[in-house]
């Protein structure tokens, strides 16, 4: 899922515009992207708090198995590199199937 | 505009220099065309190859455009034009140069975000409905959770 400083209403917009399915999860004051460590302090509009680009994998115990954490705004991640990444937890056995 | 001709020693018409506008319009391109095409493609994306190969052309372009105002200034015109429109050129190559490898560069390093190995903090957030959420609810019988933080649209 995604998670972001934007409010439900603008996450609602995002998610209608591009179609995509999966939860958008709003954070106005950032709580959960400080504790994760990935706040990006006065980025936003009008010096406000917000997210440096960054993905978790957790897995069902709730343990960071995985993280991507670009140094460029224009480097994102690519969905593929995620499947390659949980083909091989899969093959570990670090994360059981379903 | 009327020059002179200083080999046959008449007044002739000199040949626009299209050489230093194609160039200036070339680098152009390569600014414009990374916002509106390339940044769609991850390929394309992640370094702007494609677009510094056409300010490289673009550069060539003035190159060759100056060379012929100034080497051959009876035939060719551009000696005011051509050296404006390549400082003008060098600035939009600056301005690109400080977006692609600066600005979208300037992020908090990642060495203070969580590790692998540690517990992921559980969170309680409003999806669009306004329902709560928390990650050990999203985590039930699945084999993992992929949290994706971004900038956000505000």
């Amino acid at each position: 899922m995604a998670i972001s400083v934007d409010s439900p209403e603008e996450s609602r917009k995002l998610c209608q515009s591009q179609g995509y399915t999966f939860p958008f999860l709003s954070d106005p004051n950032a709580a959960t992207i400080r504790a994760y460590g990935v706040l990006h302090p006065h980025a936003g509009e009008d010096g406000h708090d917000i997210a440096r680009p960054a993905e978790f994998l957790v897995d069902r115990t709730g343990t960071i198995r995985w993280e991507n954490l670009t140094e460029n705004l224009l480097a994102r991640l690519r969905p593929e590199t995620v499947s390659h990444v949980l083909d091989g937890m899969l093959a570990d056995g670090a994360v059981r199937g379903k | 505009m009327l020059g002179y001709n200083q080999f046959r020693g008449v007044i002739v018409k000199r040949r626009w220099n299209w050489l230093v506008w194609l160039g200036f319009a070339m680098a152009i391109l390569a600014a414009y065309s990374y916002l509106f095409l390339f940044i769609r493609f991850p390929i394309t994306r992640d370094f702007p190859w494609v677009n510094l190969t056409l300010f490289l052309v673009a550069g060539c372009l003035l190159g060759v455009g100056l060379y012929r105002a100034f080497a051959q200034p009876g035939q060719y015109r551009g000696r005011v034009s051509g050296p404006i429109l390549a400082v003008l050129s060098l600035g939009i190559l600056g301005l690109f140069y400080y977006g692609t490898f600066y600005l979208a560069r300037h992020l908090p390093p990642g060495e203070n975000a969580l590790r692998v190995g540690q517990p992921a903090p559980d969170f309680a957030l409003a999806d669009i409905d306004g329902r709560m959420v928390t990650l050990s609810q999203l985590r039930q019988g699945k084999r993992a959770v992929l949290l994706i933080f971004y900038r956000g649209y505000w």
